[in-house]
């Protein structure tokens, strides 16, 4: 199916195009134009997705549908570990997160990691945002192409 | 036949509203707004409802009838419409797919309110189909 194939793509070229380097002294990275086009898409797609579901009852039915129905749709797969601290913190892992095993496997590339998560970390802030949970989305990687998102729901 | 259609962000102030005849506009906008009370004492006791997605709320206004229905999708989106009756069910589930694209659309900043065409279209199909 050349689905996955044409997102990868696309996102890849997303990433070259709209990373920027952080002018001033020590560098880094400002990826927040791509975080910003998670965040709209995450919104459109929470929409969209839970049409035939009920409503959801709590927030960590929320997650739920985040790790499961958000994923498929989006990279065809399911999260592969959620943790929680049940206090608004919550540990999303993925052993093979797809947009990072293009890139291989192992310590190689790991600073170039964190380009490729921004959009997801963004999806899954815009995600939340419609069901109703400001939260603060951030991503890490250890190894590739294994990745945690860490989403602490803020309280309001 | 009368009917108003209205569309509620989630922090509660509309989003579109649309109302037939236009002389009843006012009218229409003040029952609405009375209904938003009642949407939120039915979604506050929401842990002991099991179905919590369509609420019915049987509202009558004194001189003549309508009922006035709620529907709230898991994104706290109300679509509230005050009609003399019809099948909502189905016309609940068509405004929510419209919703949908309007959402969808890349031009659209949610929190707006609601200029497509296409969502008047739609609605202008079921104010004709109910009136």
């Amino acid at each position: 199916m050349a689905d996955t194939v044409l997102f990868e793509f696309l996102h890849t070229e997303m990433v070259k195009e709209l990373w920027a380097p952080v002018a001033r002294r020590g560098g880094g990275m400002s990826l927040s134009v791509l975080e910003g086009l998670g965040f709209r898409v995450g919104q459109a797609l929470a929409e969209r997705l839970p049409q035939e579901t009920l409503a959801f009852r709590e927030e960590l039915d929320v997650l739920k549908f985040l790790c499961r129905d958000l994923w498929v749709a989006v990279f065809r797969k399911q999260m592969d570990g959620l943790r929680t601290n049940h206090q608004g913190t919550y540990v999303l892992q993925d052993h093979s997160f797809p947009l990072l095993v293009p890139m291989g496997s192992g310590p190689q590339y790991l600073e170039e990691a964190p380009k490729f998560l921004a959009f997801t970390c963004g999806l899954l802030c815009g995600a939340l945002s419609t069901l109703g949970f400001q939260s603060q989305v951030t991503a890490s990687v250890a190894t590739l192409p294994a990745c945690k998102f860490q989403v602490v729901i803020q309280k309001s | 036949m009368a009917m108003c259609i209205v569309v509620i962000a989630k922090e509660n102030y509309p989003l579109y509203i649309r109302s037939t005849p236009t002389e009843y506009t006012l009218k229409f906008y003040y029952m609405v707004h009375t209904s938003l009370d009642v949407v939120d004492e039915i979604s506050a006791m929401g842990k002991a409802l099991v179905y919590q997605r369509e609420l019915y709320l049987g509202l009558f206004y004194p001189t003549e009838d309508y009922k006035v229905y709620g529907y709230m999708t898991s994104s706290k989106v109300k679509f509230v419409m005050v009609v003399d009756s019809s099948n909502t069910a189905l016309i609940f589930q068509k405004l929510h797919n419209s919703y949908t694209d309007v959402m969808c659309n890349p031009f659209y900043n949610p929190g707006d309110r609601i200029q497509s065409r296409a969502f008047d279209n739609t609605v202008t199909l079921m104010m004709i189909q109910v009136c």
